[in-house]
């Protein structure tokens, strides 16, 4: 069926159509409409979930590590600094290898107080241990929820959604949402064998030691650095795994193709913009425009972020001349943390292109299509990179 | 083809002994003297207050009742609470000579 | 009115294993003995960070015979509202959930969930044992620990500040069954425990936890000491069912009997040597008139 509706309402289809158990979420803009839609299909008996209006987003995610605990399929959404409130429970999450869902509606972080758009909250939660995705348009979201519970339920890892607040979430776009029948052929029930259950009794996630030790079998059991090394390895491997999902996705919904990293006009291009998100989808215009001039621009929207798909990174920039990463977030103190996961998988190559880094956006702070024109153009036609410094577009200040 | 996920996860199950054999804590061990225990002396079950107040469950509810050696922290509750003073807290230094006796 | 269950009655099963990491004398111990006997084997528990974390064992053991979730400290009623939305969502009927935590973990940093599942009604019951100090990371002062009381962060002259009154915190949600409890007298924990676990939304059990290395007193004396709390008039069992409020066991026995002298308490534990008489006086005072006011509210029990 398609619709034109908001991105949160697409996300909250999604979360409807793969069936979610429980929802916890704490309003905080502008998540707020996901929210919403979510306790309006609970209320109107269209979704059977216990939806829990609970009093912080810490207890959101607490909510939801304790019910997946339990076997069920739990979902919470949030932004900003709901997100950094929860960020005790966001590591918990991982560790506890939970199979949870969470979308993310980007939003800069106080202080001082945003309401605007920017990658800083899901930008710091990377080190985590979570599997993060990025969606460009109303279409990946609802597809890419549905992709996360499977993702999630494969791997045992939680898995964030990450779509611009306002710019995604807020807009109306036309999009297909799927049959309940192709969503439950694709995701089948969550059943988990070692839920807490009185029948199987055990303890869960308590004190582990730095060494190994015998369980009451006799048998040697992992110490902490084990079980956190496995949560590593497991999500290096969840590479494929996002791939191979997205294949079986793609034949039963015909959607989908590029998991990974979404390109345009790359395959010839001399210079390539790499962002996340939305972004990626407003250079194409910039791409359209210098195309038109003769220069030979393309745009990558990077749709995994973490676990960090280097190969497919290194692959989709050998023979690129220069990379130009554009991001709205910063790690303070020194650069984009894209730009410097993208340097770190090229460095090994033999031919590097070059690289520059610019930040823009933050706090909704807007982004000017002639701007990303005229940056693309210069990097194009202009002088070469002279040190990584990254440079802030739009500084008024 | 299905990927090999490790999957390592802080998972307990249960079991006696977690901090080893706790009777090695003791400095004091709590001895029963029959011939002052209230069940024992009636053949009734009655008191056990011994039982009720031991924070670790080593004493059982049986006529006369067991202290398990092994895992009794010696605090000396048991003691404390009985009513006819029954049980005694004896030094384990002095109980380990005898033993070696 | 309830049969009260006796020391023959008390089922005999235990839930916990022995040679677990409690100290010696451990309050907490009987408390955990006694409640998972009254909750039963079809109960799922959640534990935040505290000395019943220790208790239950280091991965990979366990000391509890029961399903146990732990979780991160300020989350315990939030997780428990977790593994009641999930097994409601599962539509598996009849698995008691029970939240376990310590004074830190319920009347300051876990507050704000316990009072979100309150207000929200959440099934499931929530035992507070009160110890009086965060003891787990060793003995530091928390919103329970009584005026004038010496821990490693009020060293020389004592804590400053009385303490919060959790249960009365607690009943102002409207809940429908609050109690207060203590280790030393087990049998009255457990027919609350078991008063409680019919009623609907949250239940809240307050149990008072001596506990030897954090109040410095030989681990024999731990329910003594428990008993002279109550037995002073210092600590009461009380229950609030559906709003009404009714003193319980030894409490409800002290209306009509004189209370041992507050002085016998204090003078027990290291935790109160900065108390000077002049301290120990008020106290009494204090203790005195409290139980003035009872007789008037509770004179027709």
């Amino acid at each position: 069926m398609h619709i034109i509706e908001s991105g949160n309402t697409a996300a909250a289809h999604g979360v409807k159509l793969a069936r979610a158990q429980v929802i916890a979420a704490y309003p905080i803009t502008p998540q707020t409409p996901l929210t919403e839609k979510l306790s309006e299909f609970v209320a109107a008996g269209e979704l059977d979930a216990q939806y829990i209006p609970v009093e912080s987003e810490h207890s959101a995610l607490g909510v939801c590590i304790a019910a997946s605990s339990a076997g069920a399929r739990a979902f919470t959404g949030t932004s900003a600094n709901g997100l950094l409130y929860m960020h005790e429970q966001i590591h918990w999450a991982a560790g506890a290898r939970l199979p949870i869902v969470m979308c993310v509606v980007n939003r800069g972080v106080g202080a001082p107080w945003t309401i605007w758009n920017d990658h800083q909250d899901s930008m710091s939660q990377r080190d985590t241990g979570w599997i993060q995705l990025y969606a460009c348009d109303h279409q990946q979201i609802i597809d890419t929820v549905i992709q996360a519970f499977r993702l999630a339920e494969t791997v045992n890892i939680p898995v964030m959604v990450c779509y611009d607040g306002y710019i995604l979430s807020h807009t109306y776009m036309p999009f297909d949402i799927p049959t309940a029948e192709k969503v439950d052929a694709f995701l089948p029930p969550y059943a988990p064998d070692d839920a807490l259950d009185p029948g199987k009794p055990c303890n869960l996630n308590t004190v582990t030691m730095p060494d190994t030790r015998q369980d009451v079998d006799g048998n040697t059991a992992p110490g902490y650095m084990d079980i956190r090394h496995s949560l590593h390895a497991d999500l290096r491997t969840a590479v494929e795994e996002v791939v191979a999902i997205d294949r079986e996705f793609r034949n039963l919904f015909g959607r989908g193709g590029n998991p990974l990293v979404e390109s345009y006009c790359c395959d010839d291009a001399e210079v390539v913009a790499i962002s996340l998100g939305s972004l990626s989808y407003q250079l194409r215009t910039v791409v359209d425009a210098l195309r038109k001039e003769g220069l030979k621009v393309g745009s990558a929207g990077l749709r995994l972020y973490r676990p960090f798909p280097d190969q497919a990174i290194i692959e989709l920039l050998s023979g690129i001349r220069r990379v130009v990463v554009f991001e709205k977030a910063i790690s303070y103190g020194n650069q984009g943390p894209l730009y410097a996961d993208l340097k770190s998988a090229l460095y090994r190559q033999t031919t590097r292109p070059e690289v520059e880094n610019y930040i823009l956006g933050l706090g909704g702070r807007g982004i000017q299509t002639e701007e990303l024109t005229s940056i693309l153009r210069d990097a194009c036609q202009g002088p070469g990179v002279e040190n990584d410094a990254p440079r802030f577009i739009g500084i008024r200040i | 083809m299905t990927k090999k996920y490790t999957c390592l996860k802080s998972y307990s199950r249960s079991g006696p002994g977690d901090a080893g054999n706790t009777g090695s804590w003791r400095v004091l061990r709590p001895v029963l003297d029959e011939n002052l225990c209230i069940p024992v002396k009636s053949g009734k079950k009655a008191c056990f207050s011994c039982w009720l107040y031991c924070p670790d469950g080593v004493v059982s509810r049986t006529i006369p009742p067991v202290i398990d050696n092994v895992y009794c922290k010696g605090c000396g509750i048991c003691a404390e609470h009985c009513p006819t003073g029954a049980i005694r807290m004896v030094e384990e230094t002095v109980l380990a000579v005898e033993e070696e006796e | 009115m309830s049969v009260q269950t006796t020391v023959l009655n008390l089922p005999e099963e235990e839930h916990v294993h022995p040679g677990n990491r409690a100290c010696a004398g451990c309050g907490l111990g009987l408390i955990y003995r006694t409640v998972l006997k009254a909750l039963g084997d079809n109960t799922i528990l959640v534990v935040p960070p505290s000395c019943l974390t220790v208790l239950q064992g280091l991965y990979p053991v366990a000391a509890t015979k029961l399903p146990c979730l732990n979780v991160t400290f300020a989350s315990t009623a939030a997780a428990a509202t977790g593994v009641v939305a999930a097994l409601r969502a599962r539509k598996k009927e009849g698995i008691t959930v029970a939240a376990f935590a310590g004074d830190g973990g319920t009347s300051d940093i876990g507050i704000q969930a316990l009072s979100g599942a309150c207000e929200r009604r959440d099934d499931f019951i929530y035992i507070c044992y009160d110890n009086e100090d965060y003891m787990n990371t060793g003995v530091q002062r928390s919103g329970t620990t009584p005026k004038g009381v010496l821990t490693t962060t009020t060293p020389f002259t004592g804590k400053a500040q009385a303490s919060k009154n959790v249960p009365a915190i607690v009943a102002a949600h409207g809940i429908d069954y609050v109690a207060t409890a203590s280790a030393a007298y087990p049998l009255d924990l457990y027919d609350k425990i078991k008063k409680a676990l019919p009623h609907k939304g949250v239940r809240y059990i307050h149990v008072h936890t001596p506990c030897p290395a954090g109040w410095g007193f030989d681990p024999r004396y731990s329910v003594k000491i428990g008993q002279l709390a109550v037995v002073s008039g210092m600590y009461d069992l009380y229950e609030i069912e559906n709003g009404i409020k009714r003193l319980t066991g030894a409490s409800q026995k002290l209306l009509k009997k004189d209370r041992s002298p507050v002085k016998d308490y204090l003078a027990m534990q290291v935790r109160f040597r900065s108390f000077s008489e002049e301290d120990a006086k008020y106290l009494q005072a204090e203790t005195e008139a409290k139980w003035e006011a009872y007789r008037t509210q509770f004179s027709e029990d």
